[in-house]
């Protein structure tokens, strides 16, 4: 392929799936409507951890209108055992416990027992009526009291796993890993200036704007049919199928249009439950979340307890780095603090760095991913770091960046090696822009920098494309779209093909209709879905050259293709002709693509971000921000700059105002969109987009995932604006008005 | 069992009639009772705006309007925003612009964006922002909506 | 939620005659607070009782002799939108546009936000200090009240079983005067007030004939700071005066610690707003805006 000029490729077509979005026309999952559903309610438990004594149902059964009440005791009988969904290895009785509770509550929300009845108002009513008798234990609400000697411990059975070997030690720690490279001691004895800082950081959630939803019908011939929401298709299907039992042909799952996901909508909570109640009642059931029951029943990010020590000489070189990640994972193992662990130096190159991870579970929501999971926690600290070395070696902040930044061969102390990356090149594009250099224009404010890392994912994804006789094609794809990777998927195709991208008509389908495909999330859904397009089409270019050489009676390995035109010697037919043909040849075209793609290449982000603080209140008004990110290849220049803007502002929300407020007893209190506080766009400017491409050369179009790094710098590059601004290192998230006026306030004393 | 109610409303400019209980929300109603699932709930308490729907001469959270007291009401939802297989400029203009990702608060951006055009139609950026604070969006960072809404009122205006 | 029935009258009597027989009734204006409370189950009730059918209710009146009277359902946009209130009364337009959002103020009412009785309900400290009056009507007649005594406790007020609240009434505008509502929220809108303001101030040759200051958000209900507003009147305009009645208010905010803010950040911001409040009104005074 000629990568200097492609036609469809880094052009702005209308989604396909337009129309339907802005019209109202399109179908998320809470808009499923079929014959006879039932509306399932969850009940939830109040407290934050408790034994389950006993649960009385038969009130709630007894209700009008109800038509079945389950609980955990619902599940199929089998013994325990290690199940693998998608993360490593977790007991079986972890996956369903989080679904259903067993034995024990583990966070206020965790859901106890579910019903169906003849409408959502009868079903909340009796929900009311379901008696559980809890006997309340204390509950360890941070990974640092859960880390203590004598905090409750949630899992009798949860052993410590360290340095990689299983120890027999019962504890909150499910597990502890080390990295580490190079001598520590020598690097810091090395350094002129060293700074060792420790922050914490609340829970967030990813906030998507639909709430979970899944129906479910156990139908008459044993198949599990559901119609949900959800960031993986087949991760629903294998899911459901492990927690309920049955092979994973005996489930289909149709994946509806999705509002939102950032990670969150990939664990699985309502479909076996939904399919429990509807093996029950003999109906197809729907369940829908409340929002709060969004915040306090789904999984939420983790909230951290970190601690970063950088040491550089004088002339700004790093010579060490050393990091203590303690991760809350909520209520079951599997806090994000691996691929945190990954991110928080991914920036530098570094020779001596060791790094401490901690995975606790504490008596909160089992966590979930969110966008970059981990990065951003460990950014936070990093970068705050980094500013304040750069300031004592009085050196410009991307400057010391640049001096240290990593590239090609750098090695992480987790274990790769970059091929080619685009750290430098984001930071000299930070450098150059005109932000950079503006004025700040009045008191009170300060500019801040920070950058980014995430490694992003391949995993496999499948495709069909079939050739229709008016020249279009049909694409199926199994990647539940998020943000118009459908488009971007077609359009690969488009550019493969020689035809527009309106020519390429997508669809994401059921579990059923396409081969097996993984989650949309990891940055992965451009690449590898896109990827697994790029060889169907390639794949039908093959089929249809062999039909051009059937028509002109020559040898196939002579007709080339170049832009949707095939020729051999002086015959030439486009193919559009050629797709009218194809009965005459030989029949249908049917071209398909299966990858498990390896040529990942990770994206670097930076922000640039100028803030005034209020030094009354404390209140910090986001004046500039500037996001620049490699994507490696911008297929859909203004989804990609969507993407950054979507998680600049994630991030900056994280930054400044959204956190889980509990209290003592682990109740959150601030379950509404009202008190858990996202930004508004009054609350905004304008977020500047810089797209860099260096391209991935393990992609044929040089694609690098960009979903998810944009989110990582914001937090790092806007508590470095609140110093320059105020005068104050901020070192806990979020910086929210008090906490900024409190630090006003003791650096006043 | 309940006692229903029967409600005689306009829903995008058409006459509707349709029975429900007091306590069924006029989003529910919409919703589940008439088939018209392009608003939607994001939170149900009035915060994020995807329910947002035309009533009378102004926009509302309809989760936090009764269904009963649509009767007598004139309501327009995002069904009835285009003029029949014609988009209205806002919709072509959040397509053109991108200003939608997953899309699920596009519906009640567009009908909130459109009363604001209808009142005013050349707002500025700050009166854009400040009308839109009550319609969440978590995907997009608000950028290519502001620009959509311009871009719609710049069309309109042409 | 819970079934209720529903119920529109089209009169006062009407609504008093319903309210009296069933003690469980709610009134209904813009929903934003009762719809919100039913569906948490923070209140219950098996009849709602639909005011806006009632024509005092949604009646905005204005005499440049007698004032303004505005009917207890009457939503926030129609006061923004009202030409004449938005001379007479820009404070109160500004006011109406910052409860909520857009689509909030298409429903919310400044009586319902009152009958409400949060201790952080924005409209009332503005009221206090407009010397706003409560005209309430029950089945022992009509009777009319000081906007500042009408919120006896969080979520609680005067109102008697089968009272209801059917307009407030704000005197008529005195010249040389200025009103200014201000919060603190973290957002820019939609955010419940950690602390907030509302100041009027009378001004006569340099001097301050008469100021009120009341607060939210710092006291189980609005407080009206009478001390605050006193110790201005006759001082001079200039900072020292308005330092001494912020820090007045200050003073007299008795806030707790919750979610939304510590007891300390609170009084504190008493302080801030109150100085900047009386800052603006004092402009607007001098400019003749009101």
């Amino acid at each position: 392929m000629n990568t200097e000029e492609y036609t469809v490729i880094g052009t702005r077509p209308v989604r396909h799936d337009g129309a339907d979005k802005v019209t109202g026309r399109a179908l998320y999952g809470a808009d499923f409507q079929m014959a006879g559903l039932l509306h399932g309610c969850i009940l939830r438990s109040p407290h934050a951890h408790a034994r389950i004594r006993r649960i009385d149902t038969s009130q709630a059964a007894a209700f009008p209108g109800v038509k079945a009440v389950v609980t955990a005791d619902d599940f199929p009988q089998v013994a325990e055992r290690l199940v693998d969904l998608g993360e490593g290895d977790t007991p079986l009785s972890y996956a369903r416990g989080n679904v259903l509770a067993q034995g024990k509550v583990l966070y206020r929300g965790h859901a106890v027992a579910a019903l169906a009845a003849t409408s959502i108002h009868v079903a909340e009513e009796a929900a009311g009526l379901i008696e559980v008798d809890y006997d309340v234990l204390p509950c360890a609400l941070t990974a640092p009291d859960a880390m203590r000697d004598g905090a409750p411990i949630l899992h009798e059975d949860l052993k410590t796993k360290e340095f990689g070997e299983q120890t027999s030690r019962v504890s909150n720690v499910a597990e502890h890993f080390r990295h580490a490279m190079g001598d520590i001691d020598a690097g810091f004895a090395e350094a002129d200036v060293t700074v060792e800082r420790e922050f914490n950081t609340a829970t967030v959630h990813q906030g998507y704007i639909e709430p979970h939803n899944a129906t479910a019908l156990w139908n008459n011939d044993g198949r599990i049919l559901v119609w949900c929401s959800t960031q993986g298709a087949f991760v629903v299907r294998d899911v459901t199928a492990c927690l309920l039992d049955v092979p994973v042909s005996r489930v289909k799952v149709t994946p509806m249009e999705i509002g939102g996901g950032f990670g969150g909508k990939i664990p699985v909570y309502l479909e076996p439950v939904a399919a429990l109640l509807s093996k029950k009642t003999g109906k197809p059931v729907k369940i829908v979340m409340s929002r709060k029951d969004v915040f306090e029943g789904s999984g939420p990010t983790p909230g951290s307890y970190i601690k970063v020590k950088i040491g550089a000489r004088k002339d700004g070189r790093i010579t060490a780095a050393q990091a203590y990640l303690a991760y809350e994972a909520g209520a079951y193992p599997g806090a994000m603090v691996a691929p945190g662990a990954m991110c928080v130096f991914a920036a530098y190159d570094i020779a001596n760095v060791v790094i401490d991870g901690f995975d606790v579970v504490v008596n909160k929501p089992s966590t979930a991913a969110y966008r970059a999971p981990g990065a951003t926690n460990a950014a936070f600290a990093t970068e705050s770091v980094v500013d304040e070395i750069a300031e004592k070696l009085a050196m410009d902040p991307l400057d010391f960046r640049l001096k240290n930044a990593a590239k090609q061969g750098t090695r992480r102390a987790d274990g790769p090696k970059y091929r080619r990356i685009g750290c430098i090149e984001v930071i000299e594009a930070m450098k150059k822009h005109p932000h950079y250099s503006a004025p700040l224009g009045g008191p009170n404010r300060g500019r801040g920098v920070a950058i980014g890392f995430w490694f992003n994912v391949g995993l496999p994804s499948s495709c069909t494309i079939s050739v229709n006789a008016d020249g279009t094609v049909n694409l199926v794809e199994g990647s539940t779209d998020i943000g118009g990777t459908r488009t971007s998927i077609a359009m690969q195709a488009a550019e493969v093909l020689g035809i527009p991208a309106e020519a390429v008509r997508p669809t994401v389908v059921d579990t059923d209709s396409v081969g097996f495909t993984a989650v949309t999330g990891g940055s992965r859904t451009t690449f590898a879905t896109g990827w697994a397009a790029y060889e169907a089409a390639h794949d039908i270019v093959r089929q249809l050259r062999d039909r051009a050489a059937k028509l002109w009676e020559v040898e196939a390995a002579s007709v080339t293709m170049d832009r949707g035109v095939f020729r051999a010697a002086d015959k030439s037919i486009t193919f559009q002709e050629l797709a009218a043909k194809l009965d005459q040849t030989g029949g249908p075209v049917v071209g398909r693509g299966a990858v498990n793609p390896r040529g990942v290449g990770g994206s670097f982000s930076g922000n640039i971000v100028d803030v005034e603080v209020d030094p009354d209140t404390g209140k910090v008004t986001i004046l500039r921000f500037t996001a620049v990110q490699d994507a490696g290849k911008a297929i859909h220049p203004s989804y990609v700059e969507g993407q950054m803007q979507g998680g600049s502002v994630q991030g900056i929300g994280w930054a400044l105002n959204e956190e889980y407020w509990m209290n003592g007893s682990g109740t959150m209190m601030n379950s509404s969109l009202l008190d858990y506080r996202m930004p508004t766009a009054l609350d905004l400017p304008m977020i500047d987009t810089v797209i860099v491409e260096v391209p991935n050369p393990g992609h044929p179009f040089g694609v690098r995932g960009v979903g998810e790094a944009n989110i990582v710098p914001p937090p790092g590059a806007i508590a470095n604006a609140i110093y320059h601004a105020a005068g104050v290192r901020m070192d806990r998230l979020p910086m929210n008005p008090p906490a900024i006026m409190e630090a006003i306030w003791k650096q006043r004393d | 069992m309940y006692n229903t109610i029967r409600v005689q409303t306009t829903i995008n400019g058409e006459a509707r009639e349709f029975l429900c209980e007091p306590r069924q929300s006029l989003l529910e109603c919409l919703r589940d009772v008439l088939g018209l699932t392009g608003t939607k709930e994001g939170c149900n308490d009035g915060n994020c705006g995807a329910c947002t729907v035309l009533m009378d001469d102004r926009v509302v959270t309809s989760c936090l309007v009764l269904g009963v007291e649509a009767q007598g009401a004139q309501i327009t939802t995002i069904e009835g925003i285009a003029r029949g297989s014609e988009l209205h400029p806002l919709q072509r203009a959040f397509l053109q612009t991108a200003a939608l990702q997953c899309g699920i608060c596009t519906p009640g951006f567009i009908v909130a964006a459109k009363a604001l055009l209808d009142r005013e139609p050349n707002p500025n950026e700050e009166q854009i922002r400040l009308w839109l604070a009550n319609n969440l969006c978590r995907c997009t960072g608000y950028d290519k909506i502001i620009r959509a809404v311009e871009q719609a009122a710049q069309e309109a205006r042409a | 939620m819970k079934w209720f029935d529903y119920a529109t009258p089209a009169s006062v009597a009407e609504a008093v005659g319903l309210l009296k027989a069933h003690p469980g009734a709610r009134v209904l204006a813009g929903g934003t607070d009762l719809i919100v409370q039913l569906r948490a189950g923070r209140k219950e009730t098996d009849l709602v009782v639909d005011l806006k059918h009632i024509p005092e209710l949604n009646a905005i009146e204005y005499d440049a002799a007698r004032g303004l009277t505005i009917g207890a359902s009457v939503a926030c946009y129609r006061i923004y939108r009202d030409p004449v209130v938005a001379r007479a009364y820009p404070a109160l337009v500004e006011l109406a546009s910052l409860i909520g959002g857009t689509q909030i103020q298409g429903r919310a009412s400044l009586g319902g936000n009152l009958c409400n009785a949060a201790p952080s309900a924005d409209s009332v400290p503005l009221l206090i200090a407009m010397r706003a009056t409560c005209r309430i009507s029950g089945p022992g007649g009509a009777r009319e009240i000081a906007v500042e005594d009408f919120c006896t406790a969080p979520g609680r007020s005067v109102l008697q079983p089968g009272e209801l609240l059917v307009s407030l009434h704000l005197p008529p505008p005195v010249p040389h005067s200025g009103a200014r509502y201000l919060r603190f929220i973290p957002r820019n809108e939609m955010d419940i007030a950690v602390a907030g303001v509302g100041v009027e101030v009378v001004l006569d040759d340099g001097k301050f004939r008469s100021a009120r200051v009341a607060l939210a958000a710092v006291a189980p209900t609005p407080l009206f700071v009478r001390e605050a507003g006193d110790a201005l009147a006759g001082q001079p305009v200039n900072e020292t005066s308005i330092a001494r009645a912020a820090e007045i208010a200050r003073a007299g905010a008795k806030p707790i610690t919750d979610m939304r803010g510590t007891a300390d950040y609170r009084r504190h911001l008493c302080g801030v707003l109150t100085r900047r409040a009386l800052e603006a009104a004092v402009q607007r005074a001098r400019e003749g805006k009101r």
